[in-house]
């Protein structure tokens, strides 16, 4: 028997072989889409480029050069130099370890708390249900980056703070699905068992509920990734985000619009950087939810 | 409601209608009490935002060179001595009565600067989703009817990019290109500084005053500055609508009436638009509803990089000099129409159905 | 027997799928004339991609394919869409499954059948009214003017079916398709509602294909029977002699029927290896 086949098994000997060849079967399934191979390959890249960056970067992002100062693009500088002479496409390719973290963290910390207030709230249903939903549903009903602004502004500036904010406004759209899956899994019959047996609500919901919202969850974190992108940008650009000299590509075309008549590499280069990384995760986000959720297509 | 004619009265007309209003009735009460409890929800949070955060909002007012006195009279002043709930119940009381505070950076009360800021931002996010509908709801009905189609891959492509290109890039990169390189469209600000200040303001939106007043210089010159950011603008929403639209209308496109429709030999056009399309009108305007509350959140960046004197460039400005009451007053402005708007889309929704009467 | 209104030889209709190409109709051919026709099968049979096709109405990437499609010395497959337009709804129509889902929900039936009408010949306003009051009484609807005037949602399904039918029947079609008109609806209408088929269809002397999956309904409203199973026709014969029908399926189906009087205690079920491979 070779790999391939125990992978596609119909009937997996272990729950690790059941998980393996549906993993097995997703990605098999999103090969077949060019749109998401895209999507993986350029969230690839970006993975690579922020593990590498030194070695990739030919300067220092931050090393001055005040004789070659706002150069156009050519072989020695690809993307220019900027006001202080700073090579600008290596100040891109360090920004992709600022980008990266705020994506990760965002994620790490907005996806838990959604899950377990959706979850918890699904669960128990009644009061609760309605205290933390309708809590829920002014968040989601409020402008996302309004918000962000408002807290990074209460906050004070920075890249930390930033994350905590983004954070702050992206946790209820994941709580709404968290519970509506919850809802439809609450009154199953395994779950009755589960509870029959003596297992306590933290068990069922942290064993047998989160588990089954995770591929949901990971569509839209996919999907939402290229709007906590453009947020965090956003607040860069505004000068709330990453502070100098810190090469973040929001703050960079910030920096660059000064120049925009005259020298427009210098804020259009870290646009581009911003624009395939946001595509990449649209693209790898609508290819999972093809292959996971096929149902849900176009209604995001 | 299904009447089968053996059990219907004979004249229904007076009872059905009767009842429409009192369901609708309903609806508008729902809806009353929705919009207040999220708007409170708003201002806890904009309170959260102002009160709680901060380490020491007192210090934020009176400085760190204020002595013990100044400090604690501006604490008392601030109401700080009070239990949570009561500063929070004043401040809803301030919010109601129209105080929101002074700003620091202008030196007015936060009101007064909203509401003369206001008229700017109105008037290009009209603009902005005037030509997301106009150019996003025939575009999206086209990809859907020629699904597969070179058409549709642009819509594709469209929707994508909404998504993952910034705002102020796509600002900045427009001014570069229509404006330095060009020379289509006028620059930043409202209107040639010349034209500045010639035009008393009526309604604050220079489009409508300079026609009132017969300034057609001023008019199209104004046309000239708000064309470019109106577009960028218009982009976001575009991408959005025609997206929404080649969805529902996809959705339609399958339903069993439409081949119905078919059978009855009607040409396609009338397929599509009346069968197909007029289902969706009303989801639609859901759809536009949210764009257009969304480009108030987008204007806000597009408003800095055009040095457009609305809210949003009033309240970057206000983040930048920490002048708290402004932060909060835009975001509760901002934050309350972005609230009725997604309300009022709602609730037209349920009105203007046939199915939901 | 005059010249047929409906002549099908060798009609195929496929779809592609990930594993090839799928025939759900392999090779039907049947003759009609003004008279009543029942194609029966199980679902999934191609029974009604039989009679989507008849209307060109199978949307890419679905084929459709025949020796012959002649509608009353017309190719139906040489058409191109603008002339297959004229054809529907004026010279043949069909009768969909659920008024539930077959109406349009944000147009008055009015207006629907109005659109029937208009689409093919253009009339004053005041004519088409009285033609709607007209037909709408054809079908048994007392009170036309205020029903013209509701939306679907407002009707039973009896009367969205009648409505249906109203609607298809308008322009006055030589052939009409009824695909399952009555398997959406409560048994104590469906009598009524196919009662008022048969009925307008013998007025007009117009041809009527007849598709379901109830061989008991068929064979009371149909002069002539085709049995599929799996996109062939096993059985042809006249609805009287179904009773003699030879086909194991057709056989099958026929005993799998309970009957007033029963004395088995077990219907039998359908036993598929007797014609596995045809």
């Amino acid at each position: 028997m070779n790999t391939r086949d125990w992978l596609l098994a119909d009937s997996p000997a272990s729950r690790w072989q059941a998980n393996a060849g549906r993993a097995y079967r997703v990605f098999t399934a999103l090969m077949r889409n060019p749109l998401s191979v895209l999507g993986g390959v350029i969230i690839l890249v970006l993975l690579l480029t922020a593990a590498f960056a030194p070695w990739i970067a030919p300067y220092s992002p931050t090393g001055q050069d005040l004789t070659s100062r706002l150069l156009p693009p050519s072989a020695t500088n690809w993307m220019g130099t900027d006001e202080l002479g700073r090579d600008i496409f290596s100040r891109v390719v360090w920004g992709s370890q600022i980008t990266l973290t705020i994506v990760l963290l965002v994620a790490l910390i907005s996806a838990p708390l959604g899950l377990l207030v959706g979850a918890v709230a699904g669960y128990f249903g009644g009061w609760i249900d309605r205290i933390l939903m309708g809590f829920t549903d002014v968040f989601l009903s409020l402008p996302k980056l309004i918000l962000a602004l408002a807290f990074v502004a209460a906050l004070g500036p920075g890249i930390n703070n930033a994350i905590i904010a983004i954070a702050i406004t992206s946790w209820p759209a994941y709580a709404r699905i968290a519970r509506a899956e919850t809802l439809t899994i609450r009154n199953a019959e395994y779950i009755s068992a589960v509870q029959l047996a003596g297992g306590g609500p933290i068990r069922i919901i942290v064993q047998h509920i989160l588990p089954l919202c995770t591929s949901s969850m990971i569509i839209r974190v996919t999907l939402d990734m290229a709007g906590v992108i453009l947020t965090a940008a956003g607040l860069g650009f505004i000068g709330l985000g990453a502070q100098p000299p810190l090469p973040e590509w929001g703050a960079m075309i910030s920096r660059g619009r000064t120049f925009i008549l005259d020298q427009w590499w210098v804020a259009t280069m870290p646009g581009f950087a911003i624009i395939i990384v946001s595509l990449g995760f649209c693209f790898l986000g609508d290819g999972l939810r093809d292959v996971l959720d096929p149902k849900s297509e176009g209604k995001s | 409601m299904a009447i089968d004619q053996q059990s219907a009265p004979p004249s229904p007309g007076p009872t059905l209608a009767h009842r429409r209003v009192q369901r609708m009735l309903a609806t508008v009460g729902g809806f009353a009490i929705t919009l207040l409890l999220t708007f409170l929800g708003l201002l806890a949070i904009t309170f959260f935002i102002g009160r709680v955060i901060p380490i020491d909002p007192v210090l934020a007012v009176v400085g760190d060179r204020a002595t013990q006195a100044q400090y604690d009279a501006a604490r008392i002043a601030m109401g700080l001595d009070l239990p949570l709930w009561q500063q929070f119940i004043s401040y809803v009381g301030k919010v109601f009565s129209g105080d929101l505070g002074m700003s620091v950076s202008t030196g007015r009360p936060v009101i007064e600067d909203l509401s003369r800021f206001f008229p700017a931002t109105f008037e290009m996010a009209t603009l902005g989703i005037l030509i997301g509908c106009v150019i996003g709801i025939p575009l999206g009905v086209t990809a859907a009817a020629r699904q597969g189609s070179w058409i549709d891959q642009i819509i594709r492509v469209v929707g994508l990019l909404g998504y993952s290109v910034p705002a102020f890039w796509l600002g900045l990169v427009g001014l570069a290109l229509f404006y330095a390189r060009l020379r289509w469209v006028g620059g930043p600000g409202r209107l040639d500084i010349f034209y500045d200040g010639l035009v008393s303001p009526v309604t604050g939106m220079i489009l409508i005053d300079s026609l009132l007043q017969g300034e057609i210089d001023i008019f199209w010159n104004a046309v000239s500055h708000i064309i470019l950011p109106a577009a960028v603008l218009g982009f976001f929403s575009l991408a959005y609508i025609a997206r929404m639209t080649r969805s529902f209308m996809l959705d339609q496109l399958s339903q069993e009436f439409v081949t119905t429709a078919r059978v009855k030999g009607v040409p396609e056009r009338v397929v599509i638009w009346r069968h197909a399309f007029n289902p969706i009108r009303v989801p639609l305007i859901t759809v536009v509803g949210l764009s257009y509350a969304g480009l108030l959140e987008g204007s806000v960046m597009i408003e800095t990089v055009f040095s457009w004197p609305g809210i949003g460039n009033y309240l970057t400005t206000a983040l930048l000099n920490a002048d708290m009451n402004a932060v909060l007053g835009s975001t509760l402005v901002i934050g309350a129409v972005f609230i009725v708007i997604n309300k009022v889309s709602d609730v037209l929704y349920r009105v203007l159905d046939p199915r939901a009467r | 027997m005059t010249a047929p209104l409906l002549t099908v030889e060798n009609l195929r209709v496929s779809f592609p799928t990930h594993s090839g190409r799928v025939e759900v109709v392999k090779g039907l051919s049947f003759t009609l004339g003004r008279e009543r026709l029942g194609i029966v099968g199980e679902s999934g049979s191609g029974k009604s991609m039989t009679g989507r096709s008849i209307l060109k109405l199978i949307r890419k990437p679905g084929l459709v394919t025949a020796d012959k499609l002649n509608f009353e010395g017309i190719d139906i497959l040489d058409q191109n869409e603008k002339q297959m337009r004229a054809i529907r709804g004026a010279r043949i129509s069909m009768v969909m499954q659920d008024p539930k889902f077959s109406l349009n929900p944000v147009m008055t039936v009015g207006e629907q059948i109005a659109e029937a009408l208009v689409t093919h010949q253009k009339l004053p306003r005041r004519d088409v009214q009285a033609r709607i009051i007209e037909m709408l009484h054809a079908v048994r609807i007392n009170d036309p003017e205020r029903v013209a005037r509701l939306y679907p949602h407002e009707v039973s399904g009896g009367m969205g079916q009648r409505i249906m039918i109203a609607m298809m029947l308008i322009p006055e079609p030589e052939l009409l398709i009824a695909d399952e008109p009555t398997s959406a609806l409560d048994v104590s209408v469906q009598a009524q509602v196919l009662d008022i088929i048969d009925e307008l269809v013998r007025n007009k002397g117009m041809g009527l294909i007849l598709i379901s999956h109830d061989l008991n309904l068929v064979s009371r409203y149909c002069d002539r029977i085709l049995v599929m199973n799996a996109g062939h026709v096993v059985e042809e014969c006249a609805a009287g002699q179904l009773a003699n029908a030879q086909h194991p399926y057709t056989r099958g189906l026929l005993a799998a029927m309970p009957v007033i009087n029963e004395t088995r205690d077990e219907l039998p079920v359908l036993d598929r290896t007797q014609w596995a491979g045809t």
